[in-house]
């Protein structure tokens, strides 16, 4: 995996400076450690950092084709690169390296734009067309490599990280408070804003073009659901079998690498399933890495162990103690760069840690399993209020609910007040929001710390109707589990874990993830499954589980959907670390960030000291108050703090005089 | 200090931090997203330590907790019953 940066003239050439590129592609260091490499001409420079993990010797970029007339800086990989490197053989292209990278950068020269749609993988690249001064970047279909833009005074800056944008001292460091609005709701921006005004993100399976003076971004791809009429109709048995060899192929192509695979294992039906198929079906000797918490109710060690030792694999744990998890909590949100409402990132920052200390690079996990086969308890609450919307006044449909919060509905002495929680808005089926309104308004009560600045700035903007104009148009058309899956992948998927639990907390530590249940062909297969093979009752991940009830322990294939959460008061307010805490939600801070109101944050503190156990939506606050505040401090205050203990060669291609003599 | 200031202070500190603008006696809890499934744990909290009642599973119910004004109501029989016992 790798970090890429650039600068682009749009309108016409100018001086690109040597030191700003490299400061910028210094700043992507701990995404690519191994070599760093610029382009230079006058109408563009591509800067680069690589963790190399295939063809370790050769494979420095930028890379170019056989006439030198188009450049690539890559971040990624596409596994089919085997057999689409064959493909263009046959038809006479010609490679001195044998990267993924430089097929990419061929499949462009002979397919232009719709080459994306052959790549399988997962990839942020820009490509330099010398001849017509012509840039393309594009990004993969879901998002899990990163690349941020902004354009200034006709110039377009582009970087895997927003930190390296803000190494060009032309980029102003501004907090958007349209971007906090929608996080304070949806847990993520939404579409192409970051927290950041005018620095944008290209959206996951989007591209774009820029080429005599035009910026074109468009989209090449969307997560593939299809009304109910449409899916398959082939029985469950021949879908489980097709299930099965798509899964196994995908995890293959993905083991394809010059250094050593390992696998997240948190004792889950996913990640436990991806480590069976590793170690079982393709027979290989494999490392697993999971995490340990300190409490009983966040832990799953035992389930860890079961697996690994079922596998024979060779287990390596961290233990996220609370007191680490406030300690690396600023380390996080400055690889993150957004806000946060959950410290679930830093237990994951921790172990891409541990798998660096291992000597590993890369890691497979069984990240967005839930979403792409139906498994988060939403999608199943969902179902349940569907069906108790039919009949409102029905005790036992409501009871429901209890299959899949046992542990708060089992104190019956708030059963009764639960339930008219959930029935809230009951009747609202129709809306195309509707799966997600309880959580994003539960959310939005955070806003009430939004300083009156804030408020005044945010105004009317009304952060569900935005969303509601970039739904896909055939939307209402979807089963309701569908529109779900839709939501959760497109914003929580894509914008929040595959970033803030993926990419950022790997890249971190340079370890690169693979994600094989984000393999477009299983996307695409899943979209046409009919909803009850999904959630089986409310059995979720039905058709998943089916498919590995030999291949695992009972225990695992049988087990309730265990959350992935990480504690958060007792890391947060840790008396370790009471010192940066107190400081960054203190008045002058409050007042210096202008983002909360001081007076109400005060109180609010007070409370969560006084408290034993903190409310689910306090103890967001108290992550969202103090990420913020610390990605202020970070980002805004300060410029962001860079390992600048770059010891490696640079690689240089710099066409800058050639090119002027040319023009001469 | 009154049942209505004592219940409405706790509220506002403990849930609002501070904004009353637009709350009062009526607001419901939850249709107004002031308080969720925790915190009405800390309020239950609240009233039996201030009040010296114990509230029973079935009386845990919106009709009793949605509001200020419900509060009292239930409040005032409960403590009501409870000198009753009392005397009795």
């Amino acid at each position: 995996m790798c970090g890429i940066a650039g600068i682009y003239n749009i309108r016409e050439p100018f001086d690109i400076s040597m030191d700003t590129l490299k400061s910028m592609t210094n700043a992507l260091n701990h995404r690519g450690p191994d070599d760093c490499g610029i382009y230079l001409d006058d109408w563009v420079g591509l800067g680069h950092t690589r963790l190399s993990v295939i063809d370790l010797s050769s494979g420095v970029q930028p890379i170019h084709n056989m006439d030198k007339t188009k450049w690539i800086v890559y971040n990624g990989e596409v596994y089919n690169y085997q057999e689409l490197h064959s493909d263009l053989r046959k038809l006479g292209h010609k490679f001195y390296t044998t990267t993924d990278s430089e097929v990419v950068l061929h499949m462009f020269e002979e397919k232009g734009i719709n080459c994306l749609k052959e790549l399988n993988g997962q990839f942020a690249f820009a490509i330099w067309d010398n001849k017509k001064k012509e840039l393309f970047l594009a990004r993969d279909r879901v998002g899990i490599r990163p690349l941020h833009f902004s354009i200034i005074k006709d110039r377009l800056l582009f970087a895997s990280e927003i930190k390296s944008l803000f190494m060009n001292k032309n980029t102003k460091r501004e907090i958007d408070p349209i971007a906090f609005d929608q996080v304070f709701t949806f847990w993520s921006t939404l579409a192409d804003r970051t927290p950041f005004k005018n620095i944008k993100e290209l959206l996951p399976a989007h591209y774009m073009i820029v080429s005599n003076g035009k910026v074109t971004i468009k989209k090449y791809w969307d997560v593939p659901f299809y009304p109910e009429i449409e899916c398959t109709k082939k029985s469950l048995h021949e879908n489980i079998d097709e299930l099965r060899s798509l899964l196994i192929d995908a995890i293959k192509i993905r083991l394809r690498a010059d250094v050593q695979v390992g696998t997240y294992l948190s004792g889950g039906l996913d990640s436990s399933a991806i480590s069976a198929m590793v170690a079982k079906n393709l027979n290989r000797q494999i490392s697993t890495f999971g995490i340990r918490f300190e409490e009983n109710d966040f832990d799953e060690g035992n389930y860890q162990k079961l697996v690994a030792s079922s596998l024979n694999t060779k287990h390596h744990e961290i233990m996220a103690s609370n007191e680490k998890i406030g300690q690396f909590f600023p380390d996080v949100i400055r690889h993150c760069e957004k806000p946060l409402l959950r410290t679930a990132p830093v237990p994951l920052f921790l172990l891409s840690q541990k798998v660096r200390e291992k000597q590993l690079k890369v890691v497979l996990t069984g990240e967005g399993a839930d979403e792409v086969f139906g498994g988060y308890n939403i999608f199943r609450e969902t179902k349940i209020r569907n069906f108790w919307a039919k009949q409102p006044d029905s005790k036992k449909r409501a009871a429901l609910l209890g299959r899949l919060y046992p542990y708060i509905f089992n104190n019956s002495r708030q059963k009764a007040l639960l339930q008219s929680f959930f029935s809230k808005g009951l009747d609202d089926v129709e809306n195309p929001l509707y799966s997600h309104l309880i959580r994003w308004n539960n959310t939005a009560k955070l806003k009430k710390f939004f300083s009156d600045e804030i408020k005044s700035a945010i105004g009317e903007y009304d952060c569900y109707e935005n969303l509601k104009q970039n739904l896909p148009s055939d939307f209402r058309s979807w089963s309701s589990l569908s529109k779900a899956q839709y939501l959760e992948t497109t914003i929580f998927l894509s914008h929040y874990l595959l970033s803030s639990q993926g990419d950022r907390v790997a890249m971190a530590h340079s370890v690169e993830i693979r994600l094989p249940f984000l393999d477009p062909r299983i996307l695409d297969f899943m979209g046409k499954i009919p909803s009850h093979w999904k959630i089986r009752g409310l059995n979720e991940k039905y058709i998943l589980k089916k498919c590995f009830q030999n291949n695992l322990p009972k225990q695992i294939v049988n087990r309730p959907k265990h959350p992935y959460r990480a504690p958060i008061k007792q890391s947060l307010l840790h008396q370790k670390h009471s010192h940066f805490v107190k400081e960054a939600v203190s008045e002058s801070s409050l007042k210096k960030s202008g983002l909360f109101d001081h007076k109400k944050v005060n109180k609010f503190i007070n409370k969560l000291e006084s408290v034993q156990t903190p409310s689910e939506i306090d103890s967001m606050g108290l992550v969202g108050i103090l990420s913020s505040q610390l990605l202020y401090q970070q980002f805004i205050e300060n410029l962001p703090a860079i390992d600048n203990s770059n010891s490696k060669e640079w690689f240089i291609v710099d066409r800058r005089s050639e090119t002027l003599e040319n023009r001469n | 200090m009154d049942n209505m200031t004592k219940i409405k202070e706790f509220m506002v500190d403990n849930f609002l931090f501070g904004e009353n603008n637009g709350f009062n006696q009526h607001t419901s809890f939850m249709e107004e997203g002031i308080i969720d499934s925790m915190g009405i744990m800390e309020l239950i909290v609240f009233l039996e330590e201030s009040y010296n009642i114990k509230i029973k599973d079935e009386e845990l119910i919106p009709q009793n907790l949605d509001s200020i004004n419900k509060i009292v109501k239930f409040i005032e029989v409960k403590t009501n019953n409870k000198q009753d016992q009392c005397a009795e």
